[in-house]
């Protein structure tokens, strides 16, 4: 990673600058004028209190008198600069905030627009916490430098009028001041050269600090069940161990160099009282003129380190730039077709000769089978036989490297954007909610009535609690629905398929936190839903408001839902059937739905035969 | 009891004064770095001298007197070196004293999180129970080592400013503070506008983190139900409101910073005009009157930083207001540490005594349990949600502590039992098999640190997930992600369930613990698991009744009670819950 001030680091560092500004010209130019106004303004002010010296208050004592005329031209002079400058500085804080938020906040919503973008393949690749990062600290960083750009360019404004000025007072005092500032400003690049990698480093450890300590008491229940606090007490105290020394290190370079950076500009100004008294004895500056150039110094002193403020910021931006960029260049969009799937009511699915990998494991292989309108279909397979991924599959939130999945004839990929989600719903293992209302959760924007969203949550035996929540409907669930249980959280999820009234509809072991008896409640309900419909038919004679379903299942009664099973193991369709069929042809599916009742066999068999034993001894 | 994290309700001052008590670190030699502070800010006025001087005796007779002012040059230039060189070891002591202390500061505050009980923990959000031993930390730090450090300095510049101003006039010196009062009068309100402000800032940075953390949380179910152009929206008024309050912020500091200036102006042009006239009343020197347009600058900064000084004070004393927090929570399930009692390893018996239970202002959620579990049972418990069989749980493996009544184990009442010994003895697997961020062999072996990578395909292969192993692209060198997030919800379980597999208590309590896991997969863990031949007790709670028909014994819960005991065989017999319970779920497993 960048962390020195390189002359590559430094030109890809303003490349991204250039960008910032072609993006925002209007506010970065009034940014840069105001930041003139303020360098011009600054020089100005010194050569008011010059002139003040000069024509009113050296006469003044000298000829013991006063001119008024002289005096009030210095008060009119040293306040209107003084105004001109705060007005320049005001200007040039609030557009700079103004111009380094808007590239932020644009970077922000790219980024988040790529990332809805991209395939679920994609977002499977990469982590939550780096995916989460760029779209916050990197785009932070990338913007960083604007801050003090506005300021560095008027400080360049301010040197080149300042250097004007000394040269037309004096061209000797002026050599002092062109030894000096260039010293300030070399030795403060050397000291962001030197502290950059270091602040980096500390920050890199405040994250990992801070990461250790996310996960550690996300674990707690497991720290403390297993008493481990000692081990993780010690795992935490290593990396803040690391951080102190780090801050330390960072606080060396800062407690060396500030003061020196302090110290040079004083020196200055005693160099400029030494030459300038040499001057004043050769006759060659006014006593007004050498207070004028004191007083610059003291002004320039502070300013000219904005130079080394964006340089230091540079590292960090470039960083953040390449990793946002790296997001919005990324590619393997999915792409949409133009068809829609036709008619209405449930559809037929066929899956041919799908396989999927994950890098180099393959997880589906040469996966067929095919559902008919209306029909339900249980998935079972023991646990990491590719399950989810194969329902993933077929609502296309992945595509498969290999094979087809066809709604109703229609391949998924030639079905136009938003034409899937029209079609099928989907209700993952892993609930998600959003940090919405709990109506805002299950239309998600759908245009439905109040009475069919209670339906819906009648049927995910949702609306009895949702009725029992202070505000019902409007309740907030919390940033991912915190403030529900497990299973409140897979009810209203259900919901939110049901109520969209899918044609394909399938369930990743959607059930899972919910108690027996409710779940029973709702597989009735579906099975009632898919079987009763309307009654109603459409020209191909099936029910118009039935579904066909897939669902992932381990349990007896979600399986009995199912007209067929297919059953799964390491990726390859195994055996297909009906429950009995495979009961009776396929060894692994008996022995995964049956494995209760065999434990109970045993376990009777090993009874009567200890019994025996007692009997016989 | 009181379970949430105590506000002691100090003032500032106080706050702070018990802060640095708990921190000696920060005590030691912090005199001397204050001695070295003051002589590196009377630095500061070493300039307005050095003019004073020149102008006054150097330039006195019209031709200056340059061997007195190469003289005073050179001794304000040893002076300049030798502030910066004070300066210099200042900051260095300042920043390893503060560095050290709040590093211990730190590490106790993480220590005391995991020993405060579960109730505890649980009363706030992990991020800001993060953020207590982290950001909040960290503002203490900016603060001692910057604004603290400048609170100081300011003073001692104002101070020292003040002095020689007095020195040289006193009238101007009146005439400066005239014009620099009512800003400073007028400076806590700025601050608490900015500090409104940046609230409002850090609220909206909050919900944008939590909008953007949606579209990558959320990518399954917004492309399942196609809601990306909602989501998109969402997080643009998020992002949108975020720049809105941050540019908002910098108006107020890009209005306010500059007022300094043009008081410091307005300053200056009355230096000059009643200067001149003191002047011209031999009140005041020439070059004291210029010292004085060098002194006035001096004014300038710390005003211009005093808003974010006071911000940032103000930020570190809620910032240790809330690491105090933590610390003064006592833990109200402690460790009795060196006067409990370490038991020996071996068959272990259970038993509550009229215990009951309720979470602190609420209604009693388990009551008058007596029951008493022999040595090498296989018990199952059983009930609906909420019918206090998780209490049970919690209580048995004391992440709480009853309200009346007590829970024993051994004779011993579990309050008196060392935590080493207790947590070595007992061990719950709890549903949400948490997974920490490293390889399948790390998370297994968090169970037995000292278990090797053979120990641990043993004990993976003694609970029969040797075919799943061999399966894994990696085997135990497996990464798992984050909290597990690359396994599926079964397989986190599965590592949950060998991690405590590997650490082989005497009493192993499953809460759910196999919930995502396919029967047959379950059926061969629950084998592995009962531990008979070793004499381990083994406590299941389940929705599966298939593990109440294998236990010894099935406790059945409702509504706060233990309201049916005995085998399978005979609970199922008799009218009552079991009854009920089992009928719903035969039907469900069996139909």
């Amino acid at each position: 990673m960048a962390t020195k001030v390189t002359s590559a680091v430094m030109r890809q560092g303003l490349r991204v600058l250039g960008v910032a500004i072609r993006t925002e010209k209007t506010v970065f130019a009034a940014a840069v004028l105001s930041s003139a106004l303020y360098g011009g303004m600054t020089v100005a002010s010194a050569w008011a209190l010059g002139w003040a010296t000069e024509n009113a208050v050296l006469p003044a004592f000298a000829k013991g008198e006063v001119t008024a005329g002289a005096l009030w031209i210095s008060v009119l002079l040293i306040v209107g600069t003084a105004l001109l400058k705060a007005l320049g500085v005001a200007g040039r804080r609030i557009l700079a905030g103004v111009l380094q938020y808007r590239m932020q906040a644009r970077s922000r919503r790219d980024v988040t627009k790529q990332y809805l973008r991209l395939p679920l393949s994609w977002h499977q690749q990469h982590p939550t916490g780096q995916l989460l990062s760029n779209a916050s600290a990197d785009a932070e960083a990338a913007w960083a430098p604007l801050a003090p750009l506005p300021m560095a360019v008027g400080v360049i404004v301010m040197l080149v009028t300042a250097a004007v000025a000394m040269v037309v007072t004096d061209p000797v005092l002026a050599l002092v001041g062109f030894l000096i500032f260039p010293a300030i400003a070399v030795l403060n690049l050397v000291y962001q050269r030197r502290l950059s990698p270091l602040a980096t480093r500390a920050q890199q450890l405040r994250a990992e600090v801070s990461e250790i300590a996310h996960e550690s008491f996300d674990g707690a229940l497991v720290v403390k069940t297993l008493g481990r606090e000692d081990l993780e007490t010690a795992r935490f105290e290593r990396r803040a161990r690391e951080l102190r020394d780090a801050n330390i290190a960072v606080g060396r370079v800062r407690g060396l160099f500030d003061p020196m950076l302090e110290a040079l500009p004083t020196l200055g100004v005693l160099i400029v009282l030494m030459v300038g008294a040499m001057r004043l004895s050769a006759a060659s500056i006014t006593s007004g003129e050498l207070v004028q150039v004191a007083y610059l110094f003291t002004l320039l002193a502070f300013p000219i380190r904005a130079l080394g403020w964006v340089l230091a910021e540079l590292p960090r931006s470039v960083v953040g730039w390449q990793r946002v960029q790296a997001v919005l260049d990324a590619t393997g969009s999915m792409d949409y077709g133009r068809s829609s799937v036709p008619g209405s009511g449930a559809v037929g699915l066929a899956v041919s000769g799908l396989s999927y990998s994950y890098g180099t494991a393959e997880v589906l292989h040469d996966v067929t089978f095919e559902v008919a309108a209306g029909r339900t279909v249980a998935l079972v397979g023991p646990t990491g036989s590719g399950k989810s991924t194969l329902v993933q599959a077929l609502g296309r939130l992945v595509d498969p490297d290999k094979g087809e999945v066809r709604l109703d004839g229609v391949d998924l990929r030639e079905i136009a954007y938003g034409g899937i989600a029209d079609t099928v719903a989907l209700v993952p293992q892993q609930t998600f909610l959003f940090d919405d209302t709990v109506r805002g959760n299950i239309t998600l924007g759908l245009d439905v009535s109040e009475d069919q969203v209670w339906a819906a949550l009648r049927l995910a035996q949702a609306d009895g609690f949702v009725a029992k929540l202070p505000a019902g409907l409007d309740t907030k669930v919390g940033e991912r629905g915190t403030t529900l249980s497990g299973g409140q959280r897979q009810r209203i999820a259900l919901a939110r398929a049901v109520v969209r009234r899918p044609r394909l509809l399938i369930l990743d072991d959607a059930t899972s936190s919910v108690d027996p008896q409710v779940e029973s409640k709702i597989l009735y309900g579906l099975r009632h839903l898919n079987a009763a419909g309307t009654g109603e038919q459409d020209a191909a004679g099936r029910p118009d408001d039935a579904s066909t379903v897939v669902v992932i299942a381990y349990r007896l009664a979600t399986i009995a839902l199912a007209d067929e099973v297919v059953y799964l193991d390491r990726g390859n369709v195994v055996d297909r059937g009906s429950h009995e069929q495979l009961l009776e042809r396929c060894p692994g599916y008996r022995n995964l739905v049956t494995a209760y009742e065999r434990e109970e066999a045993e376990r009777a068999a090993i009874t009567a035969e200890e019994e025996e034993e007692e009997v016989v001894a | 009891m009181s379970v949430a994290f105590q506000d002691s309700g100090r003032s500032a001052l106080a706050t702070v004064r018990h802060g640095l008590s708990l921190t000696p670190e920060f005590h030691k030699g912090l005199a001397g770095t204050l001695v070295l502070a003051v002589v590196a800010t009377i630095g500061k006025v070493i300039v307005p001298i050095a003019v004073q001087q020149t102008i006054d005796t150097g330039l006195k007779t019209g031709t200056p007197d340059i061997s007195y002012i190469s003289r005073a040059v050179l001794l304000c230039a040893a002076a300049v070196v030798i502030t910066a060189l004070c300066g210099y070891v200042m900051n260095v002591r300042l920043y390893k004293a503060t560095e050290a202390s709040l590093a211990t500061l730190r590490v106790r505050g993480f220590r005391h999180v995991h020993d405060l009980s579960v109730l505890t923990q649980n009363s706030e959000r992990r991020g800001a129970l993060v953020s207590r031993v982290t950001n909040d930390i960290d503002q203490i730090s900016n603060f001692m080592q910057w604004g603290g450090l400048m609170i100081i300095v300011a003073f001692g510049q104002l101070l020292v400013a003040t002095v020689l101003m007095f020195v040289y006039s006193w009238q101007l010196t009146l005439l400066v503070w005239v014009c620099f009062i009512p800003l400073m009068i007028a400076l806590p309100r700025f601050q608490r506008w900015l500090s409104n402000a940046y609230t409002i800032v850090r609220e909206r940075t909050g919900d944008m983190l939590a909008a953007v953390s949606e579209s990558v949380v959320g990518a399954a179910v917004i492309r399942a139900y196609g809601a990306e152009r909602r989501t998109s929206d969402r997080i643009d008024i998020a992002i949108n409101a975020n720049r809105s309050a941050q540019v908002r912020a910098q108006k107020i500091v890009g209005l306010v910073f500059p007022l300094t200036e043009i008081v410091a102006a307005a300053a200056i042009a009355g230096i000059v005009l009643v200067g001149v006239r003191l002047g011209l009343s031999g009140d005041i020197t020439a070059g004291r009157l210029v010292a004085f347009l060098f002194l006035v600058t001096l004014f300038v900064s710390p005003l211009q930083i005093a808003t974010e000084v006071l911000n940032e004070a103000q930020n570190a004393v809620a910032g240790w207001r809330r690491v105090l927090g933590v610390l003064d929570t006592p833990p109200d399930v402690a460790d009795p540490g060196e006067e409990g009692v370490s038991l020996p390893r071996g068959p272990i018996s259970v038993a509550f005594e009229d215990v009951h239970f309720a979470y602190p202002g609420g209604a009693p959620v388990l009551r008058e349990l007596s029951v008493a579990i022999p040595p090498s049972a296989r018990v199952a418990v059983v009930g609906e949600t909420g019918s206090g069989k998780t209490t049970f749980a919690k209580l048995l493996t004391r992440l709480m502590d009853p309200v009346d009544g007590r829970v024993t184990i051994d004779g011993h009442d579990l309050r008196d039992v060392r935590f080493s010994s207790l947590r070595e003895r007992i061990v719950m697997v709890p549903q949400d098999g948490f997974l920490f961020d490293g390889t399948l062999a790390d998370n297994v072996r968090f169970g037995r640190p000292s278990a090797t990578d053979e120990e641990i395909a043993l004990a993976l292969t003694e609970l029969g997930l040797a075919d799943w192993l061999e399966g894994l692209p990696e085997g135990l060198s497996t990464t798992v992600g984050q909290r597990g997030e690359s396994l599926s919800a079964g397989e986190r379980q599965l590592v949950a369930l060998a991690r405590a597999y590997l650490a082989d208590p005497d009493l192993l309590l499953l809460d759910e613990a196999t919930s995502a896991v396919d029967p047959a997969t379950e059926v061969r863990l629950a084998r592995a698991l009962d531990g008979v031949t070793r004499g381990r007790t083994a406590i299941s709670i389940a929705h599966r009744l298939s593990t109440a028909e294998n236990a010894d014994e099935v406790f059945v819960f409702d509504a706060g009670r233990l309201v049916q005991r005995g085998p399978h065989a005979d609970l199922v017999r008799e009218p009552g819950v079991y009854a009920d319970l089992h009928a719903s779920w035969v039907s469900a497993a069996r139909s």
